[in-house]
C-alpha cells in the first residue's frame, strides 16, 4: 500500500505534466486560433492566421509545460494565458 | 528539457524515421512514376498544352459523359502523360464517388502501362500511411509532426553550445561520434528541419485545427469564402439540365498561356460539362512560384467567355500558401531539388542516429550486456527494421514493379503488399538474429537489392541503363545510378557496423571488469 502511495507521488507528477503538454497545450492552441476571430481581420483570413500560429503556441506551451520546475506551475501557467482568451473565444462563437 | 528531447524523439521517432525517408524521395515523386511505368515512351519535348486539353477533354466526354466535374493535370517537364480524375455516381447516398486515369498526351486515349500507384505510393505514405483510415494516418502523421517540433526546439535548447557542437567531431568514438553525427546533421539542416515540420503540419492544418473555422462559419455558402482562399477548384453548382457542347477548351489554355507562359499551365478543371451551367477553370502551374495559393481564369463552359481572372488571395491565405509550397518544392528545378533531396536525406539520417544513439548510450549503462531488459531489446530491433529494414521494403517495392506479371487483377495494390510483406519479414528477421548480425545482414540485403535493380530493369525492359545514356534520358538513368550510389552507402555501412561490432566485443570483457572506466556520458544530454 505504501509502495503504491509512493508511486503515485512520483509518478503523479510526471504524468500530470504529460497531460497538460498533451492535451493542455492542444487546447490553448485550439482557444487562441478561436480567439484570434475576435482581430479586426476580414474572417477567413483571421481563421487562417489562427491555424498557421496554432502549431508554434502548440509547441511554445509543450516547451513550458516541460521547463518550470512543478507541474502545479505547468498548470498555471497555461491556465494564465488561457484566461484572457477564453472571453475573445466566447465574444466570436 | 533533455529528457523531453529523448522521449519525444524515441516515442514518435520510427514513424518520423519512415515519414522523413518516403518523403525525400517524393521530391522525385514525378520521376519515380515515369520509371514505375517504362511503357510510357519519355516526352522529348512538352506538347502544347491547349491541345493536349482539347484531347484529354473530348475523350472524357466519351468516357464520362454527364460528369459533374473533371480535372486533368497536364504532361509537363516531369510528367510524362496527363492525368484527370473525375466525379462518378455514387455508390451509397452521400457518398462521392471518383474514377482517375493517365491520358497519353499525343492521342488523348488513355494510357495502357502497367498497373501502379509509382511515386505516389511513397507520397501518400509520407502523410497517411496505408492499411488504415485516410484520416487516422494523417492524424498519426500530424502527432509525428508535432513531436518533431518539440524534438528541434527542445534539442536546441539542450544544445547550448550548438555551434561549437557543429565543428566539433570526433571519429571512431562510438557513442561520441553517434552524437556528433547527429548533433552536426541536425545544426547543419536545423533551419530546413524546421521549416520542413512546421509547413508539414501547415499543409493539413484544416484538419488538426478545425476550431477557428468551425467557430467562424455558419452555412457553406459562409465556408466556400475560405476554400476560395485555399484551392482553385470551382465547386459544382446546380445544373440547368438545359444540354450545351463544351466551348473549346483548348482556346481557353491558350488564353492562360499568354499570360502565364507556354509550358506553365497546371490543371484544368470543369464543372457540369455539356450543360448551359458548365464552368471552366484553367489553374496556373506550380513552377517559377513559390506559392500554393490558387491562381486561375474561370471560364463560362457554354461560351468560352472569360468570366474572371483570381491572381491574388488574401495576406495569411498566401502566407499559407507559400508554406506549402515550400514544403512541396513543387517550385524548384532541378538542381534546386537535389538540394531538398540531399537536405531531407540528412534529416532522415538525423532521425535515424538519434534512434540509433539510444540504444548506443544505454548499452554502455546495462548491467549485463549479454542480456540487455526487454524495453532495450525491443528498441534495438525495431531500430533495426525501420532502419535498414525500410530501404529493403522500399527496394522490394520497385522489385514488384518489375517483376508482377502485366495485367494481373488489383496489380497496383500487390506492389504494395509486396512492400510491406517485406517489411514484416525484415521485423521477423531482426528478432530472431542477434542485433550485430541483423544489422549487418540487412544493410547488405538492401546494398544488394539496389544494386541489382538496374540490372532487372534492363532485363524486364526496354529501357536498360546505356540506352537511357544514349537517349539523354536522364529520368531513367538518374534513377539506376541513384539506385548504385545507395547500393554503395548501404555497403560502407554494413562494413563499418560489422568491424565496430568485432571491435566492441573485444572491448566488452575489461568493461565488464571496470565499469568505472565508462564515464557517465555527458550527464545533460
Amino acid at each position: 500500500m505504501t509502495s503504491l502511495v509512493h508511486r503515485v507521488r512520483s509518478t503523479g507528477p510526471v504524468i500530470s505534466r504529460i497531460v497538460a503538454a498533451l492535451f493542455g497545450g492542444y487546447a490553448l492552441a485550439a482557444l487562441s486560433s478561436v480567439a484570434v476571430l475576435a482581430l479586426p481581420l476580414s474572417k477567413p483570413q483571421a481563421v487562417l492566421t489562427g491555424m498557421l500560429a496554432s502549431f508554434a503556441i502548440y509547441a511554445g506551451a509543450v516547451i513550458w509545460v516541460f521547463a518550470v520546475r512543478s507541474a502545479l506551475k505547468a498548470w498555471a501557467g497555461l491556465l494564465i494565458v488561457a484566461v484572457p482568451l477564453l472571453p475573445l473565444a466566447w465574444s466570436v462563437s | 528539457m533533455s529528457s523531453l528531447h529523448t522521449w519525444a524523439g524515441l516515442l514518435l521517432g520510427w514513424v518520423l524515421y519512415a515519414m522523413f525517408l518516403t518523403g525525400t524521395v517524393s521530391y522525385f515523386k514525378d520521376e519515380l512514376s515515369q520509371w514505375m511505368r517504362p511503357e510510357l515512351p519519355r516526352l522529348s519535348q512538352i506538347p502544347d498544352q491547349s491541345v493536349v486539353t482539347q484531347r484529354v477533354s473530348d475523350e472524357l466526354g466519351k468516357i464520362a459523359p454527364g460528369t459533374s466535374q473533371w480535372s486533368i493535370r497536364l504532361p509537363d517537364e516531369r510528367n510524362n502523360s496527363a492525368y484527370a480524375f473525375w466525379r462518378t455516381a455514387p455508390r451509397n447516398p452521400g457518398q462521392r464517388g471518383f474514377a482517375e486515369g493517365n491520358f497519353d498526351p499525343a492521342t488523348g486515349q488513355r494510357v495502357t502501362s502497367r498497373e501502379t500507384l509509382g511515386g505516389e505510393f511513397f507520397y501518400r505514405f509520407h502523410f497517411q500511411f496505408h492499411y488504415m483510415p485516410v484520416v487516422w494516418g494523417r492524424w498519426l502523421a500530424g502527432a509525428a509532426a508535432m513531436f518533431m517540433l518539440v524534438a528541434i526546439v527542445s534539442g536546441v535548447i539542450t544544445h547550448k553550445k550548438i555551434f561549437v557542437d557543429f565543428f566539433t567531431f570526433r571519429w571512431g568514438k562510438r557513442q561520441r561520434s553517434w552524437l556528433d553525427a547527429h548533433n552536426s546533421l541536425s545544426v547543419f539542416g536545423l533551419p530546413f528541419h524546421f521549416m520542413i515540420t512546421y509547413t508539414g503540419l501547415v499543409t493539413l492544418m484544416a484538419l488538426y485545427m478545425p476550431w477557428g473555422e468551425q467557430a467562424a462559419f455558419k452555412t457553406p455558402a459562409e465556408r466556400q469564402q475560405l476554400s476560395a482562399e485555399l484551392s482553385a477548384f470551382i465547386q459544382p453548382g446546380k445544373p440547368s439540365g438545359q444540354k450545351v457542347p463544351l466551348a473549346s477548351v483548348a482556346d481557353m489554355v491558350r488564353q492562360a498561356q499568354e499570360r502565364w507562359g507556354r509550358d506553365n499551365v497546371g490543371r484544368v478543371t470543369a464543372v457540369h460539362p455539356g450543360d448551359a451551367a458548365a464552368r471552366v477553370s484553367v489553374a496556373r502551374g506550380e513552377a517559377g512560384r513559390v506559392s500554393m495559393s490558387p491562381q486561375y481564369m474561370e471560364f463560362d463552359g457554354a461560351t468560352g467567355k472569360l468570366l474572371m481572372v483570381r491572381e491574388s488571395v488574401g495576406p495569411a491565405a498566401e502566407t499559407r500558401g507559400v508554406l506549402y509550397a515550400l514544403h512541396l518544392g513543387r517550385f524548384s528545378d532541378t538542381e534546386m531539388r537535389w538540394l531538398y533531396f540531399l537536405v531531407s536525406f540528412m534529416g532522415t539520417a538525423m532521425v535515424g542516429t538519434g534512434l540509433v544513439m539510444w540504444t548506443v548510450k544505454r548499452r554502455q549503462k546495462l548491467p549485463d550486456p549479454a542480456r540487455p531488459y526487454f524495453g532495450f531489446r525491443l528498441v534495438e530491433r525495431l531500430n533495426i527494421a525501420s532502419i535498414a529494414g525500410l530501404s529493403i521494403a522500399m527496394t522490394a517495392f520497385l522489385w514488384a514493379n518489375r517483376l508482377l506479371p502485366h495485367p494481373l487483377e488489383s496489380r497496383a495494390d500487390w506492389e504494395v503488399h509486396a512492400f510491406f510483406i517485406v517489411w514484416v519479414l525484415t521485423l521477423l528477421h531482426a528478432l530472431v538474429r542477434p542485433a550485430r548480425s541483423a544489422w549487418v545482414e540487412q544493410l547488405w540485403a538492401a546494398s544488394a537489392l539496389l544494386f541489382m535493380l538496374p540490372v532487372l530493369n534492363a532485363l524486364t525492359t526496354q529501357r536498360p541503363l546505356w540506352h537511357s545514356l544514349i537517349e539523354r534520358d536522364w529520368v531513367f538513368a538518374g534513377i539506376d545510378m541513384m539506385c548504385w550510389t545507395l547500393a554503395l552507402l548501404h555497403a560502407v555501412l554494413a562494413i563499418r557496423t560489422a568491424r565496430q561490432g568485432t571491435a566492441s566485443q573485444s572491448l566488452l570483457k575489461p568493461k565488464r571488469k571496470a565499469p568505472i572506466a565508462i564515464a557517465s556520458s555527458e550527464g545533460a544530454r
